[in-house]
Formats: structure tokens, sequence, C-alpha cells
């Protein structure tokens, strides 16, 4: 098992709710809340999205936050340019989720490779 | 002497009651027009020719990678969204920025100076002897136009008269066009919509503490509640111009009313007077 901090596999799915058992939200900049799963040590925990009711530049705030919580994974709706640009220049994999299923409804069919990747 | 021409309502006539304005007027004086609607100025239509440009830029940030440790304080400080913040570079999306200085005041590390943005342009014409108009343009893809409208502004600045185009709605694009005038005319349409909007402008122009007057535009006669909402607030209606096609056929070619029919220059003289002795009356 790895020490660095950085190796750990984080997977981040968009939340309705603050609950890591609510709905996945489609949107990412929007999204009111982040799941995060730790695929190492198992942890689930959730981030509020600080800028979700922002007036713009939510997508970019909402990467910032994928970077410092050192999300690897970011399954999600859609995004737009802002938050494709900072994502992409992270190396954050982005998934496609739009089934309207709940976040461990997303983070199965990731593991099932049922996911297209779009970034 | 410094007009503004204002509505809430876009398309209820600004730019045609300004520019009849400023032409009429350009028969007696010289006059400065400035078009404020940055992200749609449309006042040179009315006045084709050759035209002079020059750059507008405002201030943004500029990351010296060598002094900055990434820890990330410019991009939790930016409430806009605009700095993102990796590992190992700093991302950052000037079209979002709002050159508000924050980042280059919160950097510990003297990493960020300021360099600056061209955001768009102003084009200044000569179409009549009498006549200057300054037209602000906004480069497509820029959230906000504020910088163009002062820059516009700015170029008029040593001008004895100045009528303003201001750009629709009630938000900062408008309250930045019409603060430091010295009278601003509201220009209405007898709707609802007209009406309804015409009451959201006359609240942001009395609290900036500028005189405001009305003209009505495309009045069918039967305008009673604009011009009960205008007697009670004090708001004199210096002008009414009819829903007539003749009028619509001019604007439609691009032509000014008070060039173009002979009844609307003495019409747009009268109503330039009509300003004036009401923002004297009101000093």
């Amino acid at each position: 098992m790895s020490n660095n901090l950085l190796d750990i596999m984080k997977l981040c799915v968009t939340a309705k709710a603050n609950d890591v058992d609510a709905l996945a939200e489609e949107r990412f900049g929007r999204a009111p809340y982040f799941a995060i799963f730790d695929e190492e040590s198992g942890a689930e925990t959730t981030v509020q999205n600080a800028g979700a009711a922002g007036a713009g530049g939510v997508g970019v705030r909402a990467a910032q936050t994928m970077v410092d919580n050192g999300v690897k994974v970011l399954i999600t709706g859609q995004i737009g340019g802002n938050a494709n640009a900072a994502l992409s220049a992270a190396g954050i994999e982005v998934y496609e989720y739009r089934a309207g299923g709940s976040v461990k409804d997303a983070v199965a069919a990731y593991r099932a490779g049922k996911l297209s990747r779009i970034l | 002497m410094r007009i503004v021409v204002a509505s809430g309502k876009g398309g209820t006539g600004k730019s045609t009651v300004a520019a009849n304005l400023a032409w009429s007027r350009a028969q007696e004086a010289s006059v400065t027009l400035v078009d404020c609607d940055v992200e749609e100025p449309n006042l040179h239509l009315f006045f084709p020719g050759d035209r002079t440009a020059a750059p507008v830029t405002r201030p943004v940030p500029d990351f010296d990678e060598d002094h900055c440790n990434h820890c990330g304080e410019c991009a939790r400080f930016c409430r806009y969204g605009a700095i993102a913040v990796l590992k190992d570079r700093v991302l950052f999306f000037p079209e979002i920025c709002h050159s508000c200085g924050g980042c280059t005041l919160v950097c510990q590390h003297a990493a960020i100076a300021e360099k600056p943005l061209t955001v768009g342009k102003i084009e200044e014409r000569h179409p009549l002897p009498g006549l200057r108009l300054i037209s602000g343009v906004m480069n497509e893809g820029e959230a906000v136009g504020i910088p163009v409208i002062r820059a516009a502004k700015e170029a008029a600045a040593g001008d004895g008269t100045v009528i303003l185009d201001s750009s629709p709605g009630t938000a900062c694009p408008v309250i930045e066009t019409v603060k430091g005038s010295d009278v601003c005319v509201l220009v209405t349409e007898a709707t609802p919509f007209g009406l309804h909007d015409l009451k959201l402008a006359a609240e942001v122009v009395s609290s900036l503490g500028i005189p405001a007057c009305v003209v009505v535009n495309r009045g069918c006669g039967d305008e009673l509640e604009t011009k009960a909402f205008c007697r009670d607030q004090g708001l004199p209606i210096l002008m009414t111009i009819p829903f007539s096609r003749e009028i619509a056929a001019v604007q439609n070619r691009g032509g000014l009313i008070s060039r173009d029919l002979s009844d609307w220059r003495s019409a747009f003289a009268g109503l330039y007077g009509r300003i004036i002795a009401f923002e004297e009356g009101r000093r």
C-alpha cells in the first residue's frame, strides 16, 4: 500500500444532497455536494460545493475543489468549458453518468466499466 | 451638460431618441454622442462613415511561476472562480476575472503582478461637422462591459454637450452609464412590459439622484397607465412619438426622422430645449 496521499485513488460523484446515498447530480459546477470515495481506505465523505450558487466561475471553483481533495476520477452529467480546461490540466478523468440514479448507482456503473469517459 | 438616455426595457427607442436628439442639436452647436451599449452598439448604423479605433484594456493578474509556491491563496480569494491552482501550475481564466486586483493583494510571495488585457475598443466617427460619435465596443466573450463604458465616457469627458445612450436593463452597465449625468431621458413604450421596466429604471435613476423625464415611443394615445405613473412620480413626459408607419419606414432603412421628416427636426430641437429647461428647473 502506498503512503503517498496523491497515489490514493479518489473518486467523486456530484450529488444532489449531503449524503453518499443521495441522488447523483448532473451538473458539475452547480452541484450542491460532492460525494468522495477513497478507493484505498474505503472512506466515504461529502463536501459542500461552496460555489454552487455563485453568479459565475462555478466550474473553475468546483474543479479547484476536486484538486484540493485529491480527486482523480470525477463522475458527473456534464461539464462546461472552463471546468473542462481546469480538470483537463489537473489530469482528472471525467466519466458521464446521466441515468438518474443515486451516487452509489453511479459508482457501481463506473466500477462495472459501464460509463463513458468524456474527459 | 450630460444627458443620458435609458429605458429599462430593451427596444423602446433609446437609440432612436439619442441619435435624433444628437442630429438635431448638431445643426445648432457641437454635440458628442456616446454609445454606451457596448455589448450591442448600434448608433453608428445611423451615422455610417470613417472611424478611428483605440483599444480598451483592463488589468488582469500576471503569475510569476518562479515565485509561486502554489499555496492557492489567490484561488481561494477569487470569488469569481477565475483562478485554479494545481500542484505545479496556476490556471487563469481571463474572461471571468473582474479585475478586482484582490489576488495581487493576498499573494504573500510577490508572485502576481498585473498586465493589461484588451477587452474592447473605442471607435470614433465625425459624421457631421458638429457631431462627434464615440462608440464603446466590447469584445465577444467578455463578461463585463464596465471598463469599455468607462473608457467611452472618458473619451467624451472634456466635451460640453454629451448625449449618452445606455444599454437596456437596470444592472451595472446602466448604472455605470447613468451616474454622473445631469439629466436622464427615460424612453418607454406604452405596453405593460414597457411600464413595468420604466418603473424599475426610474427607481434606479432616482436612487442615483439624477432628475428624470420621459419620452413615450410608439404611442397610440391611450397610454393612461404610463401617464398616471409619470404624474405620480413627478416624471414629465417631454415627447410622445406616435406609432406610425411613416416613422417606422425611416427607421427601418437606418434613417433619422429628425433629418428625413420635416416636422421631426423641430420636434427634436424642441425636446432638447425642454430637457435643458427641465434640468435647470431641478437644480
